[in-house]
């Protein structure tokens, strides 16, 4: 793949560092719960399964930002039959 | 059935509040202030004999037919440009005012061919009627001498000079200077309503003739053929080719055009089931009256012969398409879901609702995802257009939509357009914005390209900032700078309707010195200056406008920009009232619409977010379902998920993934991940290219229901032929719902506008009974506001305080190098619209048959590159060929092109690169290298054989039968 075709897992990485960017420049009280609030809120539940994957990685390219905010981050629940 | 006749009051209304009577031939009449008096004579039920006057225009008082008399004054004035004044006494039919106009009419049919049986205004020509009106019935003069009638003096068979031939090179209107009384009207028109200066008056005295620009053809001129002047003319001067073809209409609804997000109201004026002509309705709350090309004469595609009639089907996307009944098709769609629901999870479908459609069918669709198959993986093409001013809006002042109805720009002193092009986007609201801007309201453009609303006729805006595409956050931004650390800002307003502390915090982070316009020049390319006086034009100069397009939301930053904008209009008190606002020019005909109808898959309709338990619990007990509480994919996740296998069917009405969503590649590889991909449209788009299963659409000219545009306003879509295809689309997703066990039904599209209305406050009010009443409304539209509500945030924002956000500038990754050396934005062009699958197929390709690569003289030198070459233009993710246009409205370092054609296929160029807040794709931003080429790519070529073979079609069915 090049640069610019990236695997999901690298977009949600990307996707998540964004968001971060975003709420980096928010007054500080608001930066924890800005960045969880939003993923809450927009990402599905394959996303943030995806994501808490990605957090147990040692080297997983994510701004600190959305590792502090990963603990208020809702845990996917089984997908209803 | 009948034709709408709407009431020609031959002189605009007077806005003044001071009333006035007065007595017309012997009946009291009460006007306000300002009036004509042939305004008041028709108030009052008397028509004037006029010619040169209509209301669409101001009154000009050359035809000398409308002369009436007044007690106590001399002479015969002309009543369209005699104003009404308290206690006249005015007579308009006398001995005296008979005979003159008798005398006027006899010159005018004096130099009038009298071919009416068989001319194509015979029945809707003005000049025939006023004949009537003032008992003509001997015309004396005779056309032995001068005259324009006649191609050949008829004594001696000499070429007459002053005879000119009919001009037919606009596809859709004739001008035949024979039959022209000129009157001036379609000059006027050209003009006042729609701001282009095509048309002038040539020659003098009887020598005077209509001429386009230099006396050329109407296609060759400056004309843009928006069609004013064709409603304006009050003969068979200028007639639209299709009643020369047809006749005159019978009969006539009032709808809805289906083009771009202004939403024009059009009578379709019909005979049988052939629509004749669309006029544009001047009750219309949007237009006003007024047109452009596409929505008065792009509905060819609504018969086009490449429409889509019968529903098809095939295994594999490599096969020919097998056409099927709807029975097997519906049947087909329904247990392959079924399957793959039962193979993959529910989660494993999905939907896309259609801008295009109505809030009917869209409120369906989205009905169906989350009812039916059980998940919220729905979407809609506000992903990658307006999702950004859904975030940034709600997020500020608590609403997701625009703050204003189109008529506040008549109360407008100083706009901002930034990344908006509206004489090409919204050209209707483009032509009002213009007047506005010829009574003197200032102008300042934000955008990368010198746009037409740069300088145009009568036309300059106060200030254009070029700035560099992707540096919108840092602009604005900067704009607040200004209007901060100069004291520009309204702290009476601020103090009153936001929040105060959130204001400080927000002024302190805008006031710091890398925000000034000096230090942001370097980046951005902006003359600091400049910027300065612009900011302090919009914070002094009066109410300020902010109008934006998708320069601004197609970008990594896209709700950032929104958001900017926002605390500008909050910082200078410019929200609430008439001529202010934050204004988003919505893109298509129903973008706002299927936003409201709950087309976000985290949002249920209202704009509530699927967590929210109360108002799941409503659509639960209503539909007899568990809502799921979790939000769905997005269109760039289903097509990630797809990808990664895990997504694998999807239901998509009226949208055109595969050509107008980003990377095209990319799309195409889910889409061929997918094992059942349906698609629902008029014409086998570029995205059924990878479908397994086509079902046919309907146009909206076939069906009933509503469209919401970018006031918010909810306009009535009229039924006026029978669907081509057999069923409206509402029709088609609930047969698809039963089939897949959902007990729908349906008669009417008004009783799902009532199921909106009890489950989505803000649509409490609406009922097909209240716009049948009102014609329009605007949401919020409830018992607080029983007739809509054409301005919000009046008293206090829809969220309580206004938030102001910080909005630092971050650069996109996206960045220009040693490779990708050029930027790439992207736009489009009047006559085409969106993806073209509408325009292409009308004769509005006459004015664009190609998309083009405006690159700067300075840029296509450095690469040997002449105007009309062929270019490769290519970028990380793909390459295309195209012509190249040189320049200089684009910057150098800057390239620009629209996506109207599948051939050209831009959006293999441009990236997957996102807005942070929603995913919103940056198209306006992609680093390119442009070079010379000897013809199409590679892909190019690939892609063609792929779409021409995947376009095969069996026809089966006849057999089968």
């Amino acid at each position: 793949m090049d640069k610019n075709h990236k695997t999901t897992g690298d977009k949600l990485v990307y996707m998540a560092n964004q968001i971060a960017t975003f709420f980096h420049t928010q007054p500080k009280s608001e930066a924890v719960e800005g960045v969880s609030n939003h993923i809450n809120l927009f990402w599905e539940s394959r996303m943030r399964a995806q994501l808490f994957d990605i957090l147990e990685k040692e080297d997983n390219g994510l701004d600190p930002l959305v590792i502090e905010a990963a603990p208020h981050i809702r845990k996917p629940g089984p997908v209803p039959a | 059935m009948s034709l709408i006749h709407e009431i020609d009051f031959g002189t605009p209304a007077s806005k003044s509040e001071k009333m006035i009577s007065l007595t017309i031939d012997g009946n009291e009449v009460t006007v306000p202030e300002g009036t004509s008096l042939m305004r008041a004579a028709m108030e009052a039920g008397i028509q004037v004999p006029k010619l040169c006057a209509t209301d669409m225009v101001d009154a000009f008082g050359s035809c000398r037919l409308c002369l009436i008399e007044i007690e106590g004054r001399n002479g015969t004035p002309a009543s369209c440009t005699t104003p009404a004044m308290q206690g006249l006494v005015v007579h308009t039919q006398t001995q005296r005012l008979k005979d003159i106009r008798k005398g006027v009419m006899e010159l005018y049919i004096s130099d009038h061919p009298l071919d009416c049986l068989t001319c194509a205004a015979n029945g809707d020509c003005e000049l025939q009627d006023m004949a009537g009106a003032v008992g003509l019935r001997d015309v004396r003069y005779g056309y032995e001498g001068d005259n324009h009638v006649f191609a050949k003096s008829k004594n001696d068979n000499v070429a007459n000079d002053r005879w000119m031939p009919k001009d037919e090179s606009n596809p859709y209107f004739t001008y035949d200077p024979a039959k022209c009384i000129v009157c001036s009207r379609c000059v006027r028109a050209c003009e006042e309503v729609q701001g282009t200066f095509a048309l002038t008056i040539e020659g003098r005295g009887f020598s005077s003739r209509v001429s386009p620009g230099m006396h050329e053809h109407f296609i060759d001129s400056e004309c843009v053929s928006c069609g004013a002047c064709v409603q304006a003319c009050p003969t068979a001067t200028l007639t639209e080719k299709s009643v020369i073809q047809i006749g005159q209409p019978e009969h006539s609804k009032v709808t809805t055009c289906a083009y771009c997000g202004v939403g024009c109201s059009f009578k379709a004026e019909m005979r049988g089931e052939e629509l004749v002509r669309m006029v544009p309705y001047k009750d219309g709350k949007a237009n006003r009256g007024h047109s452009c090309v596409k929505g008065r004469f792009a509905y060819g595609y609504s018969t086009h012969k490449d429409r889509i009639l019968n529903p098809m089907i095939r295994e594999k996307v490599s096969d020919p398409w097998r056409e099927v009944t709807w029975e097997e098709a519906y049947k087909h769609v329904a247990s392959e879901f079924r399957r793959i629901q039962y193979q993959y999870g529910r989660n494993s479908i999905g939907g896309i609702t259609s801008s295009r459609c109505t809030n009917e069918e869209t409120y369906l669709v989205q009905k169906l995802v989350r009812a039916g198959f059980g998940n919220n993986n729905v979407d809609t093409c506000a992903r990658v257009c307006h999702s950004p001013t859904g975030y940034g809006l709600n997020k500020t002042f608590g609403t997701s939509a625009g703050t204003q109805d189109f008529d506040s720009v008549e109360h407008t002193d100083v706009v901002i357009v930034i990344g908006a092009n509206p004489t090409d986007g919204h050209p209707v609201f483009a032509s009002r914005l213009k007047k506005r801007l010829r009574q003197g309201a200032k102008l300042i453009v934000i955008d990368p390209r010198r746009i037409d609303l740069v300088r145009s006729p009568h036309i300059k805006a106060a200030h254009h900032l070029p700035l560099r595409p992707g540096t919108n956050v840092a602009v604005v931004t900067s704009l607040s700078h200004v209007i901060v650390t100069e004291g520009l800002f309204n702290e009476k307003f601020i103090r009153e309707r936001c929040d105060w502390d959130e204001f400080q915090d927000w002024a302190a982070f805008v006031s710091m010195p890398e925000h000034s316009p000096e230090a942001i020049e370097q980046l951005t390319g902006v003359p600091p200056q400049a910027l300065r006086e612009a900011a302090r034009l919009f914070a002094t100069g009066g109410n300020g406008a902010i109008y934006y397009g998708l320069g601004v939301t197609e970008h990594s930053q896209g709700s950032t920009t929104v958001m900017a904008i926002a605390n500008l209009a909050m910082a200078t008190g410019n929200i609430g009232r008439k001529g202010v606002g934050v204004n988003p020019l919505r893109g298509q005909n129903n973008v706002q619409g299927s936003c409201d109808m709950g087309s976000f898959p985290h949002e249920l309709p209202g704009y509530r977010h699927v967590s929210d338990d109360t108002t799941r619990d409503i659509f639960d007990k209503l539909w007899g379902v568990k809502l799921q509480n979790e939000p769905g994919l997005r269109i760039p996740n289903m097509l990630d998920a797809a990808v990664d296998g895990t997504f694998k069917g999807i239901y998509i009405q009226g949208e055109d993934i595969l050509q107008s969503d980003p990377d095209t590649k990319h799309v195409a590889a889910g889409l061929a991940a997918m094992e059942c991909v349906v698609v629902q449209d008029l014409f086998l788009n570029e995205t059924a290219n990878y479908a397994h299963v086509f079902l046919p659409g309907s146009t909206f000219l076939e069906k009933d229901g509503t469209f919401t545009n970018a006031e918010r306003r909810i306009n009535r879509v009229r039924k006026v032929m029978s669907p081509l295809n057999g069923y409206a689309d509402w029709e088609v997703t609930q047969t698809l719902a039963q089939a897949m066990g959902l007990n729908w039904n349906y008669t009417h599209p008004s009783q799902i506008m009532d199921e909106v209305a009890l489950t989505t406050p803000s649509f409490a009010g609406v009922s097909y009974d209240l716009l049948e009443k009102e014609g329009s409304v605007q949401w919020p539209c409830n018992e607080k506001a029983p007739l809509g509500t054409p301005i919000m945030h009046i008293d206090s924002f829809a969220r309580g305080k206004g938030k102001f956000v910080r909005t630092e500038y971050v650069a996109t990754d996206e960045r220009t190098g040693p490779r990708f050396p050029l930027l790439l934005t992207t736009g489009r062009i009047l006559s085409q619209y969106n993806v073209g699958a509408q325009t292409r197929r009308t004769d509005n390709v006459m004015w664009h048959e190609e998309d083009r690569l405006e690159i700067h003289a300075h840029d296509a030198e450095l690469r040997g590159i002449r105007d009309g070459d062929w270019v490769k233009i290519s970028s990380r993710s793909g390459e295309t060929t195209l012509r190249a246009l040189i320049t200089d409205r684009v910057s150098p370092g800057v390239v620009y092109t629209t996506f109207h054609h599948p051939t050209t296929q831009a959006n293999v160029i441009t990236t997957d690169f996102t807005d942070w807040a929603t995913n919103c794709p940056e198209y306006k931003v992609t680093a390119v290298q442009v070079g010379a080429s000897n013809g199409p790519s590679d892909w190019q070529i690939e892609y063609d054989e792929q779409a021409r073979k995947s376009r095969r079609i069996v026809q089966t069915l006849d057999a089968a039968e």
